[in-house]
């Protein structure tokens, strides 16, 4: 799919609602979880929205999406139902998998959301598998696997990256790279620097690097790459720079990073960004912006009603799906 | 009925499964090389590279992407050279394949069958006989296939199989020879079976340690005792009932396990047992299992590891005077 790079005002509109759906979905997960009606992990993806906004949709309906555990954002974006979601979050049997995923595990097959999965790198073998059955069913699908710079230190991504390119396989490698991992910063884990794209080469897999937090470049950027890949070229590698505003899980308070960064970074807020740079440009108008949100704030308030109504899993239920 | 080798039994299931399109085997050097046993040989040649695939030595994405294949409609065998090497492949074995189908709610099924080695006797890190800890994992499925006939009857059930199957095959038992009938057959996961029938004790077992309990079976016998010896064919699911049928008989009942004893699978049917038929026990549950240190290399500590008849009947005379 080639974007055009002039978008239309229903575009632009669009592209606006979902960076903002998933930013207050985020920040009503964190109060939901100060409340104790979400437990265990919950990472938020508040601050790398144009990420999964700018890449997602460049995708088709039948192509495969594999996460990480940060993957509210990639499953709103694919179209999952919030209501779902967030019943899936307070671990109701209305949830994307009954409340037996989680947040770091949601999964919606229909839509063509192959999961979140919560061990660093975990998922890029599966991913890389995905991609083989469609590669050997002759199937028209891209899979495009999410993952984060910890990821790129683990023997999983080489394995991954080494087997795709080999194979010439259809997947899109996209590196959400947020600068750290849980607490340790990429300069303090990663021999090859910050740009962590780089680490595609020695595979000889085409890799290039976009600014994460400005949703036009990433869209143009993973457009691009999905568009090779599907033109039967092999794998292709993207890094997103990024920076998530909040810590790493609610457990962390982030006291590792100097406030001078996160001030930096918070300039560059992807959803103010896009939304001044459209204004200016013509495409979107305070009035639409407030009804965008004010959409948005009803679909929120009616997925938590959902969730807060939905029952909790039937305790006959536990063993549903063990088969051995 | 014709009798063949294991290897042959593992092979003719091999080529029946690959009739379905949906079937491709992968592994490393199950191509040109045939397989480190030899049981893919000549596979290549009869049904080309894109069903038999050579991969990289990198068992994470060759465990890893046999899991996505399944989950993208394809119907993967993988081989892993030896179990030991599955070590580098757990994350992706327990972490991810065995939990798809429950995490996801029943979206996702990987009817993924991996195939491995265990047991042998190539020293420390080649030796080891690791498909009681897969055993101990909800979502894996663990077939133990000792003779010909089970190991053809297992891989036709595996091939079935909507969910992640491991089976373990053993090292020195490749050349085992056995009657395998041509008529159609299956082995189903969760169904033991007594290889001799007795009345005075019961040994269970599974892989090679059946071939010692029935060796056990024959010294009783001369002593005019009478053992029944239960191979296990899989261990998860495990056929629990057959074991508890069977010393609810004899009374008596030793658990024969090539594996470490300390946290090993033995300890598992121990507990069964006694949970279930401590009333019928006339002494305590036996067990007889591979020493608690790494495989020796030397041929004659290697020996002293590895459970033997002559232990087996010690433990025997101690517990119930036999």
């Amino acid at each position: 799919m080639k974007v055009s790079p002039k978008l239309d005002k229903s575009q632009v509109q669009e592209l606006y609602r979902q960076m903002q759906l998933i930013r207050q979905f985020e920040e009503e997960c964190s109060r939901l979880y100060m409340q104790g009606k979400i437990r265990g992990f919950l990472h938020l993806y508040i601050g790398e929205e144009a990420v999964a906004v700018g890449a997602i949709p460049t995708l088709k309906p039948q192509d495969y999406i594999v996460s990480h555990y940060r993957d509210h954002g990639h499953a709103l974006v694919r179209g999952l139902d919030p209501r779902a979601v967030m019943a899936e979050l307070m671990g109701k049997a209305t949830g994307t998998s009954g409340g037996r995923g989680g947040s770091m595990h949601l999964f919606d097959v229909s839509k063509g959301f192959w999961g979140g999965y919560a061990i660093v790198g975990g998922q890029m073998p599966i991913a890389v598998g995905l991609a083989l059955s469609a590669k050997l069913k002759k199937e028209d699908r891209v899979t495009v696997c999410f993952f984060g710079d910890g990821a790129v230190n683990e023997g999983e991504f080489h394995e991954s990256l080494n087997l795709a390119a080999l194979w010439k396989l259809p997947i899109v490698f996209f590196l959400e790279n947020n600068l750290y991992g849980m607490g340790s910063h990429v300069d303090k884990t990663h021999a090859v620097g910050r740009d962590l794209y780089l680490a595609a080469d020695p595979y000889r897999i085409p890799a290039a690097q976009v600014d994460g937090m400005d949703l036009l470049a990433v869209r143009e950027a993973a457009a691009e790459a999905v568009e090779r890949v599907r033109s039967g070229g092999g794998p292709v590698f993207l890094e997103a720079m990024t920076y998530r505003f909040r810590g790493h899980s609610m457990a962390d308070p982030s006291a590792y990073r100097e406030g001078s960064e996160v001030d930096l970074w918070a300039k560059k807020d992807p959803i103010l960004t896009f939304k001044e740079k459209m204004q200016e440009d013509g495409l979107l108008s305070e009035d639409e912006i407030a009804e965008i949100d004010d959409e948005i704030k009803e679909v929120i308030e009616d997925a938590v009603r959902f969730g807060d109504e939905s029952p909790e899993p039937d305790l006959d239920s536990v063993y549903e799906h063990v088969y051995a | 009925m014709p009798e063949m080798t294991i290897r042959e039994a593992i092979s003719k299931g091999l080529r029946e499964a690959l009739t379905d399109d949906r079937v491709f085997i992968m592994g490393e050097d199950v191509g040109s090389y045939g397989g480190a046993y030899a049981v893919t040989k000549g596979f290549l040649e009869e049904f080309g590279p894109q069903r038999i695939m050579d991969t990289p030595i990198a068992e994470s994405v060759m465990v890893g992407a046999g899991v996505g294949a399944a989950m993208g409609g394809m119907k993967p065998i993988v081989e892993i050279m030896t179990i030991n090497f599955m070590l580098l492949a757990l994350d992706q074995l327990v972490n991810h394949a065995a939990k798809m189908r429950y995490m996801s709610n029943g979206q996702i099924e990987v009817p993924v069958v991996i195939r491995t080695v265990t047991g042998g006797q190539l020293g420390a890190t080649h030796s080891q006989n690791f498909e009681g800890w897969f055993a101990s994992v909800p979502g894996l499925k663990v077939a133990v296939p000792s003779t010909p006939y089970d190991a053809l009857g297992l891989i036709r059930s595996s091939i079935k199989e909507r969910d992640p199957v491991v089976i373990a095959e053993h090292a020195m038992l490749y050349g085992a020879k056995g009657e395998v009938p041509d008529e159609h057959y299956e082995v189903p996961f969760g169904q033991a079976k007594i290889r001799r029938e007795g009345k005075d004790i019961t040994l269970v077992a599974h892989l090679r340690m059946v071939n010692v309990a029935l060796k056990v079976a024959d010294q009783l016998a001369e002593k005019g005792k009478e053992a029944e010896v239960i191979d296990l064919r899989s261990l998860r699911p495990l056929d629990v009932d057959t074991v508890i049928k069977s010393v609810k008989k004899t009374n008596r009942v030793v658990v024969i396990d090539e594996n470490w004893q300390t946290g090993g699978f033995a300890g598992e049917l121990v507990s069964s047992i006694q949970e279930t038929a401590f009333d019928h026990l006339d002494g305590p549950v036996g067990r007889v299992c591979g020493l608690d240190v790494p495989a020796p290399y030397s041929r004659k500590l290697e020996a002293s590891v590895v459970p033997t008849p002559e232990r087996v009947m010690e433990t025997i005379g101690q517990l119930y005077g036999l």
